[in-house]
């Protein structure tokens, strides 16, 4: 489903990623690890589309589409969902409002038409409940005033209500603390599916103790270095990034 | 009752005892006659042996000046100066500039050393490396002493006084003087324009960082002189330097006059920092004498990532009126003004900074904390603004004010313009007063109400006292402690 | 200082005293014309007047608008049956002048009454306004609560009106003050006096729609010991539009609350200058201003709290943000503390900028398009002001006139 060729990326002049190559299938999830500062979160960034990076080099093709053409709302259109790892707060837009224009933003750019209020709504408490997040504070606006784990629920949230195909997870885990931390695996797990593909951007092993993934990237200075099974994460558990920083340099 | 009785008591002690630096050196000077005319001007230019271009100039000011009129917006009021009533010249007698160090009268070395200014070239002190600081002493007109001149010459630095720079460096000065404040800036630049008898000359050449910290060391000792100083400081491309600038004068009844003009222009990738302990007589508990410091500090970024730093502590004189500023005329400059203004007694601060945003992608960023006590007025003024070809300008400003005590003033007074959209100008002021719990806090752990006052005020100037070179911020923060004693009963 | 040194009458001042010479006004108006004559126009050497420099913008003086004859109120009175109303009894004052033929009959305790009564003319807008004005409107509002709308229906020419209000004791009162009809060809010059009881409240909510080439409106607000006020604006009209306002309490505990929305585009220039004085201890201020500008518009914020000596206990804080979309608009801030007492708090903030990429690239990423998503963010920018308005009727309509503002400028 996605296909990452050889790209290269900058940003203010400083290059981050470099040549770096990933595959993702439908219904897979794949995790990438690596330490701090090998490109990860960037690599989120530049596959939803976030302006200041610059693409020195390569492609980015989510099935037949090319994205590095589109806009970042055409990509979302398309199925591209980035959890942020420090979701924005836009003070005054009330969630719920947000919540809609979004959904229905990608509905008619798919030549769907809006969803009714009703649907609308029956749509958000379900989604809210199974994420325990409070009906409330969807009337409050966007990620304002949330704590840490409240933003990284409703980042899931959004994700159950777009029903993206391609769902790019960055350090979803920081900032959770184990209740959380559960809750949101609970609703990453009950999204999987045949059709839907997952990056799972971490640090750490145990996010990957709740979303089991089919493989493992390990990422360093810009390129995927090494790419096994649920077993490497562990093996990175137990002996850290050490050889990976060596290996790519 | 009795606590009352004690505060009253301890706030009469205090006032200008606690000016450490009062005295009067004994030493005799020749004076220009009283007054201001040509002949003034000529009689200063002679004296200093100039070339005729600069005599030209200063009369070419001084014609100006005589058709300007005092300003009067700033909130600050003093009785009319007689500028007829002063002199412009005074000069220890011993003849011309500055000599090697054996030849300067041993009284003024006496003073220096009295005030904590080291005029010796001491490298290793009882086997302790310090910082080492060259310095170039002003008394009343005239420079009196350069240190480690030969040293700074070795990495090609010329710091000098300005008379010596006029005979030595007469196309540096030529070029450079009055390019950033025209002689025609201000009333009191064009005043300085006139009369300037001495100041500091500092020209770093490309690619070098000066090898040690500059020092201005700045005395008012004669009666009824306005000291009317010129510093020129050059950063060329690639050249680091900081700065620094002290000032004290003795107790006199009459208010002494200080005008002078700082100009400072850093080419691309050069930096300036220039740091100011302005610590003039503040004039006594009535408000009696005291310095008048209207000054007007300037800094150019004229080339590309060039950047100039200002920082300052404002403790002393009667009235401060004083602006460092930037220009951001060079693509992705910046300006820094980061200021502590202490007023106390009878003091009258109006003090702050001018950023203005010309080039593309320039930063500024201003903190000034503000500290009123006694009766004094302290007043915030700054502009930021943005031309409209200075797109992705940006500027933080931060200003706070605290007050000490019900008879005091703080006031900000902010200018903020933006002529184009690609500008984020943020802007944030608190006036308060010391939190009542940080002080209970603090008494209860067995501070007194002054040492506790000192503390919180030291911390709340923190952020500025960080920027001053070390040796400096000691001394800031005790000058701090002392201009505050008093002021909590 | 001595602005006019020189002493040279501009244009329009030497048109303003042809227009006066020809009146036959009573003492009071022309010792007030003679005060304008010696302060003149303003000038931006006049610090309130440091973004606007009305001497040299207003270069035309428009004719007096005669007093409304029976089509002109014929032609209100069509004009006002399609106009929704906002607020309780209707006040109508067509091209200046009270029209009681198209007012709402007051509830009982509510009066209107003319009065020869002017302030001191110590300013230059409100010294033309005494001068040229034939006498202010007094509205004493009832005990306990009212609700009132005062329409300005206005015509070409140059307006003069001038109100007196007052709200009793312990009495709430809201006022919607709306500013109809201008056009290119007017100059309009309100002012309002405004009083609080003891424990009076009052909201009063103003909104300039119209076009008005001039629209120079003052307001001065005194509050009386635990009085609040809370007074917003909404400027989404006018080519040149001046509010200036100066309220203050001389008593302990009053609240004042002063915010309001610009929308400017094209050319107009919108300045909001203020004075807010706590004269008493324990009074609580908050001034709240947006401007959203846009085109080669140009707007200013000038905004001086002062906090006298022995005002202890004041709670001040004061923001003025502005968003700048387009390349030449302008915005310029003034946001000044004058404090002279210990024991006080007192904040300002002020931001320039542009929307931020941040957030518009977190909605991109959820699929909303890029106008889409600007004016989501600018409706919210907007709306946070608003929030200020405590009626629900009131905000409602100035949140549609900024939904509105939003969608002509997308067109």
């Amino acid at each position: 489903m996605l296909n990452v060729k050889n790209l290269s990326v900058s940003i203010h002049g400083q290059p981050i990623l470099d040549g770096l190559n990933l595959t993702v299938k439908a219904g897979e999830v794949a995790a990438i690890m690596g330490p701090n500062g090998s490109g990860k979160s960037t690599l989120s960034y530049v596959i939803a589309g976030k302006p200041e990076y610059e693409v020195t080099g390569g492609e980015v093709w989510l099935d037949g589409e090319n994205l590095l053409e589109l806009a970042p709302d055409e990509r979302a259109a398309k199925g591209v969902f980035l959890a942020f790892q420090y979701p924005v707060e836009i003070p005054g837009v009330a969630t719920m409002t947000f919540l809609k224009a979004a959904l229905n933003a990608q509905r008619r750019a798919r030549g769907e038409a809006d969803l009714t209020t009703p649907d609308f709504m029956r749509a958000v408490r379900g989604a809210a409940a199974s994420l325990k997040v409070d009906p409330d504070m969807l009337k409050r606006p966007v990620n304002v005033g949330f704590s840490g784990g409240e933003k990284k629920r409703v980042e899931i949230l959004q994700m159950a209500l777009l029903q993206p195909r391609l769902c790019v997870l960055d350090e979803t885990d920081s900032g959770l603390d184990i209740d959380a931390l559960r809750i949101v695996s609970e609703g990453v797990n009950a999204l999987r599916d045949a059709g839907r593909a997952f990056l799972v951007i971490t640090h750490y092993q145990r996010l990957l103790d709740h979303i089991k993934p089919d493989v493992v990237h390990v990422m360093s200075k810009g390129r995927i270095v090494k790419t096994g099974g649920p077993e490497l994460a562990l093996e990175l558990e137990k002996n850290g990034y050490r050889d990976y920083s060596e290996a790519a340099a | 009752m009795a606590a009352v009785q004690e505060t009253v008591d301890r706030v009469r002690a205090i006032d200008v005892d606690a000016y450490k630096y009062g005295f009067v050196t004994d030493i005799e000077s020749e004076r220009a006659p009283k007054g201001l005319s040509e002949d003034t001007v000529r009689y200063i230019s002679a004296k200093k042996g100039e070339p005729e271009w600069l005599l030209d100039w200063r009369l070419e000011a001084l014609r100006r000046w005589v058709t300007m009129t005092e300003p009067t917006w700033a909130r600050v009021e003093y009785p009319k100066i007689d500028y007829q009533d002063l002199y412009y010249y005074s000069a220890p007698k011993q003849g011309g500039g500055p000599k090697s160090l054996d030849e300067v009268d041993p009284e003024l070395l006496k003073t220096y050393a009295k005030l904590g200014i080291p005029l010796v070239e001491q490298e290793i002190l009882a086997g302790v490396e310090r910082p080492r600081v060259a310095v170039d002493a002003v008394f009343d007109s005239v420079s009196v002493a350069t240190t480690f001149k030969a040293e700074l010459a070795k990495a090609g630095v010329i710091f000098c006084s300005f008379s010596e720079a006029v005979r030595e460096h007469p196309e540096l000065v030529r070029k450079y003087l009055g390019s950033v404040v025209p002689p025609t800036d201000n009333f009191y630049a064009t005043l300085n324009s006139a009369v300037f008898s001495d100041g500091s000359f500092v020209y770093v050449p490309p690619g070098v960082r000066c090898p040690m910290e500059l020092s201005t060391y700045f005395r008012i000792n004669e009666k009824n002189t306005g000291q009317f100083e010129r510093t020129l400081i050059i950063a060329d491309k690639g050249a680091y330097v900081s700065y620094l600038e002290g000032c004290t004068a003795p107790k006199r009844d009459e208010n002494q006059l200080h005008a002078a003009v700082v100009e400072l222009i850093a080419l691309d990738d050069a930096e300036i920092k220039y740091s100011t302990v302005q610590n003039w007589y503040p004039g006594d508990a009535q408000g009696k004498g005291g310095v008048y410091n209207f000054v007007t500090k300037r800094g150019d970024c004229r080339g590309a990532r060039a950047k100039i730093s200002w920082t300052q502590v404002e403790t002393g004189s009667a009235i401060t009126w004083k602006y460092p500023s930037c220009i951001l005329r060079g693509e992705s400059s910046r300006g820094e003004f980061y200021s502590i203004a202490i007023s106390n007694g009878y003091q009258q601060v109006d003090s702050g900074t001018k950023m203005i945003h010309l080039g593309r992608n320039t930063s500024s960023r201003i903190i000034s904390k503000g500290i009123a006590a006694g009766r004094s007025q302290n007043t915030y003024r700054g502009q930021v603004s943005a031309h409209a070809k200075a797109t992705g300008a940006r500027n933080f400003t931060n200003c706070d004010s605290l007050l000490i005590g019900d008879q005091c003033g703080a006031h900000t007074v902010p200018y903020i313009e933006a002529k184009n959209a690609e500008t984020v100008f943020e802007h944030e002021a608190t006036t308060s007063k010391i939190s009542e719990d940080q002080l209970f806090y603090c008494l209860q752990r067995g501070l007194s109400g002054e040492e506790a006052t000192a503390l919180i005020v030291n911390g709340f100037v923190r952020d500025v006292l960080q920027q001053l070179p070390m040796e400096f911020a000691v001394e800031a923060q005790k000058l701090i402690a002392i201009s505050l004693e008093g002021s909590v009963g | 200082m001595s602005v006019h040194s020189l002493n040279v009458k501009t244009g329009a001042e030497a048109a303003l005293a042809q227009q006066f010479a020809a009146l036959s006004p009573s003492e009071p108006r022309r010792a007030a014309f003679a005060a304008f004559e010696r302060l003149g126009l303003p000038t931006r050497r006049d610090e309130a007047w440091h973004y606007t420099d009305l001497r040299a913008r207003l270069t035309e003086v428009a004719a007096l608008a005669p007093a409304p004859d029976a089509a002109r109120l014929e032609a209100a009175r069509a004009a006002l049956d399609v106009l929704p109303r906002l607020g309780g009894m209707r006040l109508v004052l067509v091209d200046g002048r009270w029209a009681p033929v198209l007012c709402d009959a007051p509830p009982s305790g509510l009066t209107v009454v003319p009065t020869p009564d002017a302030p001191e003319p110590d300013e230059a807008v409100v010294a033309l306004n005494i001068a040229f004005a034939e006498g202010a409107l007094r509205i004493g509002l009832p005990p306990g609560e009212s609700s009132v709308e005062i329409v300005h229906l206005d015509g070409p020419g140059a307006i003069f009106s001038r109100l007196e209000v007052f709200v009793p004791a312990r009495a709430r009162a809201t006022v919607v003050e709306r500013f109809e009809g201008a056009t290119g060809e007017t100059q309009r010059n309100a002012v309002t006096i405004l009083g609080l009881g003891e424990s009076a409240r009052c909201d009063w909510t103003t909104l300039i729609a119209d076009d008005a080439a001039l629209h120079l409106e003052t307001r001065r607000a005194r509050l009386a010991g635990e009085a609040a006020l809370n007074d917003f604006a909404l400027i989404s009209g006018g080519a040149l539009v001046r509010r200036q306002l100066d309220v203050g309490h001389q008593a302990a505990s009053a609240k004042i609350a002063l915010s309001g929305l610009s929308l400017l585009d094209g050319t107009r220039h919108a300045d909001t200058t203020l004075t807010l004085r706590h004269a008493a201890p324990l009074g609580q201020s908050r001034e709240y201003f947006r401007h959203i500008v846009a085109d080669a518009a140009s707007g200013v914020y000038q905004g001086k709290v002062i906090v006298s000596p022995g005002a202890q206990k004041t709670d001040g804080a004061m923001k003025s943000q502005a968003l700048l979309l387009s390349p030449t608009a302008q915005m310029n801030n003034k946001p000044e503390l004058e404090i002279f007492a210990d024991d006080v708090v007192c904040g300002h903030g002020a931001t320039v900028g542009a929307l931020d990429p941040q957030q518009i690239f977190y909605l991109l990423s959820r699929g909303i398009p890029q106008r889409e998503a600007e004016a989501m963010l600018l409706e919210a920018f907007g709306a946070e002001a608003i929030e200020r308005v405590a009626d629900e009727t009131v905000a409602d309509a100035l949140r549609e006139r900024l939904r509105a503002w939003l969608k002509g400028r997308a067109a």
